[in-house]
C-alpha cells in the first residue's frame, strides 16, 4: 500500500489528553487512551474520514500482574481505506475492571468481547449479551489471569438440563 | 366388544403455528466440527439462532505461556489443522518480528511454498467437505485424493502430515529434500486435472447452484463490520488480502490475482476458493522456478541451534545448545501485532514479552471465531436445510476457533 504517514502524530494533534501514552515499536503504532471517552474515541477513530478504521480486527486483554492498572484491552484497528493499522489500549485498574463495550462501534466486538470476559473477567459496559463464550457457564474463575494456576481443577458440573436452560437469543 | 371411545383431545396449539426450540448439535453428522446452533424455528425456517462454540477449547494461550518460544510452535499445528503450516509461518513471523530479525530469502521462499501448499489443502477440505454434505459424494473423494496429493508433499518436506512444526524462529528446520521440486510439479499437475473435474461436476450443476446461490448472505458493510476476512469477506467484493495489503515473507515477488465475488453468497464463497487454489499453484510454481540457493535459517547463536557437528563434538556448541534448549530465547520486552493470510482470512499473532525467555502473553486472532460470530445473522431468516452449506463454506475449523 506504499508509504504511510505516522499516524501517532496526527493522532495526538487531534486527540490530544485522551491520548495517555504512544509509541510505535517494531513499526506497530499504539496509542494507550483514556477509559472514560475511550467510546468516543473510537467511534472517531472509525467515523473520522483521515483515519476511517472500518475494522476491529483483535479485541483482547493482556494481564500485567503487579502493575497499575493491572489490566489493558487492546484492539487492533485497520483500514481499509487507508491501508493503516492502529493498536489501541485502554488501561483497566484491578478494583472495577469495566471498560465501555465497543459492540455500538463494530459488531466484531460482540464475541471477542465476550471472550475477554470469559478469559480475563473484563466487564464490558453496554454488551448486548456478556456470556461466557468458550467456558462453560458454571466455570470458576477467569483462566488467563495470571494469578489462576494452570493445574487449576474445577468443580464436576451435573449435567445441563436442555429443556430447563434459557436460551439467549440475540 | 366394546369400542373404548378416545377422549377428546384438549385444545392443542397447532404445531405448525408453534414456534419450536431445537438444538442442533453439538455432534451432528452434517456438521463437520463441534458446535451447536440453538435454533427457533417455524416450521422449517430459522427464526433465531445462537451459535454455541467452546466444545474444542484447550487452553492454548495459557499454555502458551507455560513454555519457551520455540515450545509454542507444536501448539500452533492443532490451531487450524486444515493448514498447519500457516499457523507455523504466522507465529515465527510474529516472533521474529519483536527480535527484529528476517530470515534468508530461501526460507521466505521455503515458507511462502509451504504456506500455499497448506491453503491448497485447506480449500480442498472445505469444498470437499461442504460439497459431500450436500450430497456430491464424488467431488469429496476427488478432492480428498488431491488433498492426499499435498500431505504427501508435506511429510516429505517435514515428516509429518498434520503435525508439522516446520518452521523455527529465525528459519525453518529443514531444506527441501532433493526431488521436492518434480513432485511438487508432478502433484499440481494432478490436482488441476481433479479441481477441473470438480469444477465440471458442481459449478453449473442445477442442484448445487440453487442450494447455494443466495444463501447465507452477509453483506459488504456487515463482513466488515463483523471483522470477516479471507474467501468470505472476498465474495462480498471487498480487495482484502493480507498478501497483497501488507506482503509478507516476499509475497511482493509473486504475481498473483485476489479473485473477488460480488454477492457474497454461498455460491460466491465457493468459487472465490475455487480460483483461490488456482492462485496458489501458480505462486508455488513461481517461488520454485525462482527459489534462491542459501541457508534456510539465519545464524545466530542466540537465536537458532547450532550444528549437530558443533553440538557434539565441542563443548561451545554443547553449551550454545543446552541454554537455547534449556532457557529459550531471550526476546526482548515489547509486544507485536503479525498478520498473516491464513486460510480462513487474517490470522493474526499479538504476543507480548517481559524479557525473560518465555511468552508473557500469546494471543491469536483466530480468522474463523471472528467469522462465527457473523453465522447467527447468516442463518435467520433462512431454511433449516440451508445451515449445513452455510457453515460448511465458513469452514470453521474447531482447533482455532475453541483454541
Amino acid at each position: 500500500m506504499g508509504l504511510i504517514a505516522p499516524l501517532v502524530p496526527r493522532l495526538q494533534e487531534i486527540f490530544a489528553e485522551r491520548i495517555v501514552a504512544s509509541h510505535s515499536d517494531c513499526g506497530d503504532e499504539t496509542i494507550v487512551i483514556r477509559r472514560d471517552d475511550a467510546l468516543d474515541t473510537f467511534r472517531a477513530l472509525r467515523d473520522r474520514p483521515e483515519f476511517a478504521f472500518e475494522f476491529l480486527m483483535d479485541e483482547t486483554c493482556v494481564d500485567r500482574l503487579g502493575e497499575t492498572p493491572r489490566f489493558e484491552v487492546v484492539c487492533h484497528l485497520a483500514s481499509l481505506t487507508h491501508g493503516h493499522r492502529l493498536r489501541v489500549k485502554v488501561g483497566i485498574p484491578e478494583e472495577d475492571p469495566v471498560m465501555p463495550s465497543l459492540v455500538p462501534v463494530w459488531k466484531s466486538a460482540n464475541w471477542l468481547e465476550r471472550e475477554a470476559w470469559d478469559m480475563f473477567g473484563i466487564r464490558f459496559d453496554g454488551h448486548p449479551d456478556l456470556r461466557r463464550i468458550l467456558l462453560y457457564d458454571s466455570f470458576v474463575g477467569h483462566p488467563l489471569r495470571k494469578d489462576y494456576p494452570v493445574n487449576k481443577r474445577q468443580p464436576i458440573v451435573s449435567e445441563r438440563d436442555p429443556i430447563a436452560t434459557d436460551w439467549k437469543f440475540s | 366388544m366394546t369400542t373404548a371411545r378416545r377422549a377428546p383431545l384438549p385444545a392443542e396449539i397447532d404445531p405448525t403455528e408453534e414456534i419450536m426450540e431445537i438444538q442442533m448439535g453439538p455432534s451432528h453428522p452434517a456438521s463437520h466440527g463441534t458446535i451447536k446452533f440453538n435454533l427457533k424455528l417455524d416450521g422449517e425456517v430459522v427464526v433465531d439462532c445462537d451459535v454455541e462454540v467452546g466444545y474444542l477449547h484447550r487452553a492454548f494461550e495459557k499454555m502458551a505461556e507455560q513454555g519457551t518460544w520455540t515450545q509454542v510452535i507444536p501448539y500452533t499445528d492443532r490451531l487450524n489443522y486444515a493448514s498447519p503450516l500457516i499457523n507455523n509461518v504466522a507465529y515465527a513471523l510474529a516472533v521474529e518480528k519483536l527480535l527484529g530479525i528476517e530470515v534468508p530469502p530461501r526460507c521466505q521462499y521455503i515458507r511462502v511454498i509451504m504456506s500455499e501448499i497448506s491453503r491448497l489443502t485447506d480449500h480442498e477440505t472445505c469444498l470437499g467437505m461442504a460439497a459431500t454434505e450436500l450430497g456430491a459424494m464424488t467431488v469429496g473423494f476427488l478432492l480428498n485424493e488431491a488433498r492426499e496429493l499435498m500431505y504427501d508433499i508435506v511429510e516429505a518436506v517435514t515428516g509429518a502430515r498434520l503435525t508439522v512444526t516446520y518452521t523455527r524462529i529465525g528459519g525453518v528446520t529443514n531444506d527441501f529434500p532433493p526431488d521436492v521440486a518434480d513432485r511438487i510439479a508432478a502433484a499440481l499437475t494432478h490436482t488441476r486435472a481433479l479441481i477441473a473435474d470438480c469444477d465440471k461436476l458442481l459449478t453449473r450443476n442445477r442442484i448445487f447452484f440453487d442450494r447455494m446461490r443466495a444463501v447465507g448472505v452477509l453483506s459488504q458493510a456487515d463482513a466488515i463490520s463483523y471483522g470477516v476476512t479471507g474467501p468470505m469477506l472476498r465474495s462480498t467484493g471487498v480487495n482484502y488480502d493480507v498478501r497483497k495489503a501488507y506482503p509478507y515473507s516476499s509475497y511482493d515477488h509473486f504475481e498473483f490475482d485476489v479473485p473477488l465475488g460480488s454477492t457474497g453468497d454461498n455460491y460466491d464463497r465457493f468459487m472465490v476458493r475455487m480460483a483461490e487454489m488456482e492462485q496458489s499453484m501458480r505462486i508455488i510454481e513461481q517461488a520454485l522456478r525462482n527459489l534462491p540457493d542459501g541457508p534456510v535459517r539465519i545464524s545466530d547463536p542466540r537465536i537458532t541451534l547450532p550444528d549437530k557437528r558443533q553440538v557434539y563434538g565441542n563443548i561451545e556448541g554443547l553449551m550454545n545448545h543446552f541454554k537455547l534448549i534449556m532457557e529459550g530465547i531471550k526476546v526482548p520486552r515489547g509486544e507485536v501485532y503479525h498478520a498473516v493470510e491464513g486460510a480462513n482470512g487474517e490470522l493474526g499473532f499479538f504476543i507480548v514479552s517481559d524479557g525473560s525467555g518465555r511468552p508473557y502473553r500469546v494471543r491469536v486472532r483466530p480468522p474463523c471465531f471472528v467469522a462465527m460470530g457473523a453465522l447467527g445473522q447468516m442463518l435467520k431468516g433462512g431454511m433449516i436445510a440451508d445451515i449445513v452449506p452455510t457453515f460448511g463454506m465458513l469452514n470453521m475449523i474447531g482447533g482455532e476457533c475453541d483454541r
